[in-house]
């Protein structure tokens, strides 16, 4: 080879060669390892091929807590989402009142997720909790240990508490970024206060309502601590999402193979929804019609 | 149309920003509004446009008072320097979007818009979004959809500063031609003088809030009325270096002295301040009446195909504006040469004294 001093470049690679395999290739391929074994103890294993995989997608638990998933991951995009726009467009644009939201908005995401699950258990509690104590005083009977749908909303509560401060943080920063002239421009063009969110800043807001979609879809698919602690992903099944499912699985009852099979599984559907909404970001709302 | 402002004045808080101005702006006309970042341009525009109330004064539209109309109630167009767009819509719908608001039919739409886009060669671009096009094609979009509305008022700030310099003149030239031909009052507020002076029309030098000076560029730029003018309206700034004339000559700076020349044979003995544009200071000598002024190099930019010296003389720092590109080394002694002919004096108030004679070629 007569350019060997330019294929020394690679051992630069190497380094984070390294990283990505211990990290994340050497990880996932032993899930894949195990996913097509029965493993019944060190050394003895035997090889079963897709077995797994169906046994797993025949599962009805598991068809229930994919069920709560997307109703939960769907509620949580339709709630937050807007939500976090409206307040973005509600907050004030500069001074010491501009400070001040941002640090309010920002404490629950400062918060541990297990704790914030004992804030939400402790504040919704029909005896001693202050949520609790109201919404029971009012005559309703509330008490998320014992209904699904009272469990449904604390979970959705919790969560929109909790995560809706970050769709506004990054809608804030998207309509920052616009610059005053745009508003201007919209002025002297006659504009509404509606044509100007729909058409100047919805528009400039994509990038950063795509992150915020993906994020929170990503987040949301995959919620285990914040469910856990407050209802242990009851009563019954009610709030069983897919991690507490496969916790239980792996964990719980030691189903190496199936709960392999079925993490796969799992990180493929959060990877092809991921790309759908890029996608579907990505292409929305171009050459809009007026 | 006619604009006039009277006595307009623009306070935020216990700031000014424009002091009581009046002017009055007349349909065909192209008035450029000259003056360095801050000096209440754009405050002046966003009065014009009805953007913002004046804090006193008044503004009439055709003799109509129209001081508290909003905005939308004026016939005005703006574009400006950031290149605005509505970003979902495709560039035909950008240029027609004013036009769909009034209420124009389809047809005339259609017909307009193709027009204008046609007059500022994006007539190939009508489907794309405002994304996908390059800056310069962007800002001719925003500029197409202030032309389409024809409107009586047309605002422009800072427009093609954002551009690059050949875009920059190609885009200068079209617009000349397009203001020409239109009937609307143009405002064109830029900071540069070779703007100002290639735009033509009649120049407004806007300082701290206060016009200082109007009329036609050329002349405006020939006979500055005051050493601010002198300031604003040259890049690089005039020098200016404080001298005295004593009978038949003068003396600029401690060193440099001169016979009067014919346009300053008129001045009163006394202190001035001596004015010499950069461009009129040469490395070579011209001719044997030429001052020369021996200094240290203490910079020399290359911009261009010019080359800007900056020397050091007795304390004043000059500089000079020479064709070409040179290299100067720091610290190097080198002279610059200036015929008197070109020497501006302004009196102790900063007032123009004696103006160098220049051919009036009218207001262009």
């Amino acid at each position: 080879m007569d350019k060997w001093e330019d294929n020394r470049a690679w051992w630069l690679v190497v380094p984070v060669f390294l990283i990505v395999a211990i990290s994340a290739i050497i990880p996932l391929m032993t899930v894949v390892n195990y996913s097509v074994q029965d493993i019944f103890g060190p050394g003895q294993r035997v090889f079963v091929g897709t077995e797994w995989f169906k046994e797993v997608l025949t599962d009805r638990r598991l068809h229930e807590a994919l069920g709560n998933q997307f109703l939960f991951s769907g509620l949580v995009l339709l709630i937050e989402i807007p939500l976090g726009v409206a307040i973005a467009l509600a907050m004030p644009k500069q001074g010491w009142r501009a400070s001040l939201c941002l640090v309010l908005l920002a404490l629950p995401l400062l918060i541990p997720w297990n704790v914030i699950g004992t804030i939400w258990i402790i504040f919704t509690r029909p005896d001693i909790g202050l949520m609790g104590v109201a919404i029971n005083g009012l005559g309703l009977e509330f008490d998320h240990t014992a209904a699904p749908l009272d469990a449904w909303v604390t979970v959705m509560l919790m969560e929109v508490w909790h995560w809706t401060p970050l769709v506004v943080l990054l809608a804030y920063a998207g309509l920052r970024a616009i610059p005053e002239a745009y508003f201007q421009a919209a002025r002297i063009d006659g504009a509404s206060a509606w044509a100007t969110f729909r058409y100047i800043q919805l528009p400039k807001m994509r990038g950063v309502l795509t992150i915020a979609v993906l994020l929170r879809f990503m987040d949301s698919f995959l919620i285990y601590a914040e469910p856990f602690v407050l209802t242990g992903g009851g009563p019954g099944n009610a709030t069983t999402f897919l991690s507490i499912h496969l916790v239980k699985m792996a964990v719980g009852q030691f189903d190496l193979g199936p709960a392999a099979a079925f993490s796969l599984i799992y990180f493929l559907i959060v990877l092809l929804f991921s790309w759908l909404f890029y996608q579907a970001l990505q292409n929305v709302g171009t050459g809009d019609k007026r | 149309m006619t604009i006039r402002l009277e006595e307009v004045t623009r306070k935020m808080g216990a700031e000014t920003h424009i002091f009581p101005t009046s002017m009055e702006l007349k349909s065909g006309s192209l008035n450029v509004l000259l003056g360095h970042t801050l000096a209440g341009k754009t405050t002046l525009l966003r009065l014009l446009a009805g953007l913002d109330r004046p804090s006193s004064g008044k503004i009439f539209v055709d003799g109509v008072d129209v001081t508290g109309a909003s905005v939308r109630q004026r016939n005005v167009a703006m574009v400006y320097q950031q290149f605005i767009n509505y970003p979902s819509f495709t560039v035909f719908d950008n240029v027609a979007s004013p036009l769909r608001r009034a209420g124009v039919s389809p047809q005339e739409i259609d017909q307009r818009v193709r027009s204008v886009a046609k007059s500022l060669h994006i007539d190939a671009l009508l489907d794309r979004l405002p994304a996908e096009l390059s800056g310069g094609q962007q800002q001719r979009v925003a500029l197409a959809r202030a032309l389409v509305k024809e409107a009586g008022l047309l605002l422009l700030d800072e427009p093609l500063v954002n551009l690059d310099y050949k875009l920059r003149e190609e885009l200068r030239q079209e617009l000349r031609a397009i203001f020409r031909r239109r009937e609307s009052i143009v405002v064109y507020a830029t900071t540069e003088p070779t703007e100002a002076l290639l735009l033509g029309g009649h120049a407004f030098v806007v300082d701290e809030g206060r016009i200082l000076q109007s009329g036609p560029s050329i002349e405006v730029f020939h006979a500055p009325a005051s050493e601010r003018v002198g300031k604003v309206f040259s890049d690089p700034p005039i020098n200016l270096i404080g001298g005295r004339v004593t009978g038949r000559s003068a003396v600029l700076g401690d060193t440099i002295s001169m016979d009067l020349p014919d346009h300053m044979t008129l001045l009163d003995e006394g202190a001035y301040r001596f004015g010499v544009r950069a461009n009129f200071l040469n490395v070579r000598r011209q001719s044997d009446r030429d001052l020369e002024i021996e200094g240290c190099v203490e910079l020399a930019e290359i911009s261009g195909s010019e080359t800007f010296i900056h020397l050091e003389h007795h304390g004043v720092s000059w500089v000079a504006q020479e064709e070409g590109v040179h290299s100067f080394g720091l610290g190097d002694t080198v002279s610059i040469f200036v015929d008197p002919d070109h020497v501006y004096a302004f009196d102790g108030s900063g007032r123009l004294a004696a103006c160098p004679p220049y051919e009036a070629r009218g207001g262009g």
